[in-house]
This record gives structure tokens, C-alpha cells and sequence, in this order.
């Protein structure tokens, strides 16, 4: 800043300057912006505020025909649903089953992989795959491996090791079908958390350890004392995103079970979507995304403010 | 390794015992590795095999995998039939005019947030980033609307629109790069006059290649495999992507298989091939967001 001593009846004009100067600064960079910005803003922030809108009314797909405000009608709708709350149940349950065991999982393949080994990177290629894999693609192939009849998993565990019975159907049974999901879920997820979780273990600085070896302690202590704490901040990211990740699961259940048989693997996301693309009960659907939203939300929040605390080292 | 001689007797036995040990540790990782990737790549072998496998031997006992006698005949079906090769080339145009739409506005937004001060650039970048905890499925209804309004359901615009619009993810990949940008290259390139605009497409573009690289990638997958949208908004035959077109071919030959797997196969070849080739700056890219956080 230039120090400048000021006339009082020029200060004014200079502030004009000022302000002006400003103005030509920031031209072009709301120049730049704009073009993203308002495609993100048409496709993204009106949605979201129309699916708000949505929600309180009785909503007429015809835009000739009008809606019927509802108050509350169909938040209170939902929370008297017993499907509803059975496609919470399910989602909670697919949550705390498939973000422990993709993280388990991938930790553990970070953790193997995180020391020199001949063929690392393919071996972190390879793992990779079913995450770049088409969900479509890959809930046909379990569908396929899950088969009742002469699928893969019947014959390895009901023909070989015969701890269940060769024709069980899996996709087609209320107790079984989410599981089947869940394993696909896992299967699907375990490459990208090894991935982040290796990124993570490759940030801890190596003089740690050797700090920790020369004091004595052995693996298991430097994975408890050093590794552990040093990861919160990774793990708290990949909480997160999976926690967003099981909520919004869609396409499995929608394209293999369509939330069948009898519920048992209706998610928020496909009673929502069947409510609005099939009964044509628009509101009624954005109300049931919008609860889920709100839950995600602050879901996530709570999480980072649990998990996430700076570490210094 | 360190393993300090301490007496010249003892280290000879002592190193080999460690290596012995070492040996039998790694081999034991290999082996564990080994089950798990066994696991993570059966059901890819079960899609190739099948994909050439004549319907007769498809759910036989034992499922193999290996064709007895290999054949085109699923591909020649796939390919011919419900306009697949209509779905590819759509597929392929969607997702590549998506990718390049969303990546060049992602970039701008990323650099404008890293750069500049300006007013409402707090609160427009944590927006984006809250969005990204909305999952896209919650849009869905309301974008249908807007779409349907705007004459833009069972349109392809519609569809790169949409797909575009889903930047949050790469504004944040870019906004770490550009961010990590010295300071003196702005400098200097505002001494030599160089605006925004330059200093944007001139400078900054041209180094941020290699997030540049993982942003499109990241896109263009996401762009391919997109289901659901689609799904939704489209119901003119000729306008399907392919995972649509795939479900439509198992809907209609339910029991199938080989050519459900024929069709699954040339759509995940080329995404396959495109991870193969920019895997580093993919994994890199993945990880950066997750590290930095």
C-alpha cells in the first residue's frame, strides 16, 4: 500500500478511483467463472432447491396443470411409511456392513503392499479394476456368479463344500439378497480404499518408524501407536465418502432386485425413485431424497468433526 | 539393512535367520495377495470366458470358464443387435464432449478459487464442496423436471448438460494443483501484462496437464459408466449409452448370457484400456484429494 497524504475533498474521488480500479480487477475473473458457474448452478443448486419446493407439494408433473401445497403432509407421510423405515433399516444396515468391510479390507492390501515387492504396481492396477468396472456391468456378473442354478457360489459352497444347498437362490430370497448386495459392494469398493489408504501410509515420514524400532517397538506397536493415529485424517475422509457411497447405492438394487423381493432391498434411493418415475408422485419422492439428504448431511458433518483433528508430527 | 555386528561370530547366523524369516514373511504377502486378487479378478474371467462361450455350456456343471469351443458367435449378436453399435458411438460421443465441457469449467472455476481473492469465493467453493455429499441420484427428480421443461429429456445435450455439470470433484482435484503453483510465475506473468484470462490459458493450463489429465479421466469414466440419468431420461432407442443398452439386453435375453457378457466386454474394454494407459495420474489423482483432504 502506498501511504498517501489526502486533501479531505479528494479522499472521495480517490475512493471513486479506488472502487473503480477494483471493479476492473475483478471483471475478468467473474468473467472467467461465469460460463461453470452457471451450469453448475442450472443443473446442480436450482435442482436442489426445487426438490425442496417439490416436497411440499402435491406435485403435478404437467406444468399446465397446478400443484397442491402440503404443508408438511408428505414428510409426515413418509415418517408414518413402514416401507419407508424398512428402506432406512436396509440402508443402515448395508452402511454398517459394507464401509467396515471395504475399509478392513483395503487397509489390509495397503498395509501388504506398502514395502518393496516386485509387481506393486500391478498388483495396485489390478485391485483397482472393479472400482473403473460399470456398476451394470458388474451387478450382471454377480447376478450371473450368484446364479441358483449352476452359478458359481452355489457350486463352490453348496457342490464342494456343501455348508449350504447347491440350488440356493440368493438375489430371489428376502434374508439373502441384501447380503448378496453387500458382498458386491465390498467387492466393488476395496481397490479405492487401498489406494487412499496406501497414499495415506506413504505420507507418514519413514524416521518414525525408525525412531519407534530403535525404542523397541515391534510391528504391531508402531502399527498401533504411529500408523493408526497418523491415518485418523484418511480415514475420517474415507468414512465419509463412503458413508455418501452406501446411502446412495442405487443401481445394483435397482436394476437386479428393483428393491425386492418383498422390500428387502429397497433403498431411500429407489423407494424415492420409484415413487417419483413410477406412481408419478413427485413430491412424495423428493421429500424421501430430501430426509436422506438432510441425514447424509449431517451425518457427514458429525463425522469429521469426531474423526478429524489436526495432527502434528 | 542395519543390523549392527556386534561380535564377529554371531552375525552370520543371525542374518541368515533374518533372511529366512524375510523370505518366508514376504512370501507370505505374496500369497495373501495373491488369494485376494484371485477373488477380485474371478468375475472378470467369468464375463470374458462366457463372452465367448456358446449358450450350451453357459451355468454348466462345473462352472468353467474357459470356452470349450470359442466363438464370435455372442459378439456378432451383440454387436447386430438392439442398435449397440448406435448405444457405442453414443456412448462415445456423450461421454468425450462431457468430459472436455467439464473439465476446461472445472479448471476455470479451480484456478479462479486458488488465485484470486473476489467476493463470494468462500462461499461458492464450500457450496461445490457440500454438493459433493449430495448423491446425484436426489438430483435426479428435479433435473428431470428442469430437463422436461427445457425440451432437453431424451436429448443427448441433455445428457453431456448434466454430466457436465457434476464438477465439484474435479474443481477440487484442480484447486489443489493450481493452489501449489509458485507464487512468482503469477507474479511474473502479471509484470509481463499477462490478465487473468492469459495468465489462465497461457500459464496455468499448460502446467496443470498432469491434474489436468487425472481431472479427464476421472470424468470420462464417470461419464461412460453413468447409468442413471440416462436411464431416466431417455427413452428413444437410438439415443441409449451403453450400460442402458446392456440392461435392455439382459432384460430381453434374460437367460442369455454370452451375449449380455459379449455386450458388457466391448463397453469395459475401453475404459479398461484408458485406466491402463494414465493409471499413474489416475492413482495419483485419487489419492491427492483423499491426502490433502
Amino acid at each position: 500500500m502506498q501511504v498517501i497524504q489526502t486533501i479531505p475533498n479528494r479522499g472521495r474521488m480517490r475512493r471513486r478511483k479506488r472502487a473503480w480500479r477494483e471493479a476492473r480487477r475483478l471483471l475478468p475473473i467473474y468473467a472467467l467463472i461465469l460460463p461453470g458457474l452457471v451450469l453448475f448452478a442450472v443443473w446442480t443448486i436450482y435442482p436442489l432447491l426445487d426438490a425442496l419446493v417439490m416436497s411440499f407439494f402435491d406435485w403435478n408433473p404437467n406444468p399446465a396443470a397446478s400443484s397442491t401445497f402440503l404443508g408438511w403432509d408428505n414428510y409426515t407421510k413418509a415418517f408414518a411409511d413402514p416401507i419407508f423405515w424398512q428402506a432406512f433399516g436396509n440402508v443402515i444396515e448395508y452402511a454398517v456392513v459394507t464401509v467396515p468391510g471395504q475399509m478392513i479390507l483395503g487397509l489390509t492390501v495397503a498395509l501388504l503392499l506398502d514395502r518393496k515387492l516386485a509387481a506393486r504396481g500391478l498388483f495396485r492396477v489390478l485391485y483397482y479394476l472393479p472400482v473403473i468396472t460399470s456398476w451394470v456391468v458388474v451387478s450382471f456378473i454377480f447376478a450371473y456368479l450368484f446364479s441358483s442354478q449352476g452359478g458359481l457360489v452355489n457350486w463352490l459352497l453348496g457342490d464342494n463344500l456343501h455348508v449350504i444347498p447347491d440350488t440356493t437362490t440368493w438375489l430371489g430370497s428376502t434374508t439373502l439378497a441384501l447380503p448378496t448386495l453387500m458382498v458386491l459392494g465390498i467387492w466393488k469398493g476395496v481397490g479405492w480404499n487401498m489406494v487412499i489408504f496406501l497414499a495415506g501410509l506413504q505420507s507418514i515420514p519413514n524416521d518414525l518408524y525408525e525412531v519407534a524400532s530403535v525404542d523397541g517397538a515391534g510391528s504391531w506397536g508402531r502399527f498401533r501407536y504411529i500408523t493408526l493415529p497418523l491415518l485418523r485424517p484418511v480415514v475420517a475422509f474415507v468414512t465419509v465418502m463412503l458413508v455418501i457411497g452406501a446411502f446412495g447405492a442405487f443401481i445394483p438394487m435397482f436394476i437386479l432386485t428393483q428393491g425386492g423381493p418383498e422390500h428387502s432391498t429397497e433403498t431411500l434411493m429407489t423407494y424415492g425413485y420409484n415413487n417419483a418415475f413410477s406412481s408419478f408422485d413427485f413430491g412424495y419422492g423428493a421429500a424421501i431424497t430430501y430426509i436422506f439428504t438432510a441425514f447424509v448431511f449431517a451425518l457427514s458433518l458429525v463425522q469429521l468433526k469426531l474423526l478429524r483433528t489436526k495432527i502434528e508430527y | 539393512m542395519n543390523v549392527p555386528a556386534l561380535s564377529p561370530a554371531a552375525p552370520i547366523r543371525r542374518r541368515s535367520r533374518l533372511t529366512a524369516r524375510k523370505i518366508l514373511g514376504t512370501s507370505l504377502i505374496y500369497l495373501v495377495l495373491l488369494a485376494g486378487l484371485v477373488i477380485m479378478l474371478t468375475p472378470f474371467a467369468y464375463m470374458f470366458g462366457i463372452s465367448f462361450m456358446p449358450n450350451i455350456y453357459i451355468l454348466g456343471t462345473p462352472p468353467i470358464f474357459i470356452p470349450p469351443h470359442p466363438t464370435f458367435d455372442n459378439y456378432i449378436q451383440a454387436w447386430n443387435g438392439n442398435s449397440f453399435g448406435q448405444a457405442f458411438f453414443n456412448s462415445v460421443t456423450v461421454a468425450t464432449s462431457a468430459t472436455a465441457l467439464n473439465v476446461i469449467l472445472a479448471a476455470s472455476l479451480a484456478f479462479a478459487f486458488a488465485r484470486y481473492r473476489f467476493p463470494g469465493r468462500t462461499v461458492l467453493y464450500y457450496t461445490m464442496l457440500a454438493t459433493m455429499t449430495v448423491p446425484s441420484l436426489v438430483l435426479i427428480i428435479p433435473q428431470f423436471v428442469l430437463a422436461s421443461h427445457l425440451h432437453l429429456t431424451n436429448s443427448r445435450t441433455g445428457l453431456v448438460l448434466v454430466y457436465a455439470a457434476g464438477m465439484a470433484f474435479s474443481v477440487f482435484l484442480l484447486r489443489g494443483f493450481f493452489e501449489e503453483l509458485p507464487q512468482e510465475l503469477m507474479d511474473a506473468a502479471s509484470i509481463d501484462g499477462c490478465g487473468v484470462w492469459r495468465t489462465f490459458f497461457r500459464i496455468a493450463l499448460p502446467l496443470a496437464r498432469p491434474a489436468l489429465a487425472a481431472a479427464t479421466i476421472f470424468s470420462f469414466l464417470g461419464n461412460w459408466d453413468e447409468f442413471t440419468w440416462a436411464i431416466t431420461s431417455l427413452n428413444d432407442q437410438r439415443l441409449y449409452t451403453l450400460p442402458i443398452a446392456i440392461q435392455q439386453f439382459q432384460s430381453a435375453h434374460t437367460t442369455q448370457w454370452g451375449i449380455v457378457f459379449a455386450a458388457s466386454t466391448i463397453a469395459v474394454i475401453p475404459v479398461m484400456v484408458v485406466f491402463l494407459i494414465f493409471q499413474r495420474h489416475f492413482i495419483r489423482g485419487v489419492s491427492a484429494g483423499a491426502v490433502k483432504g
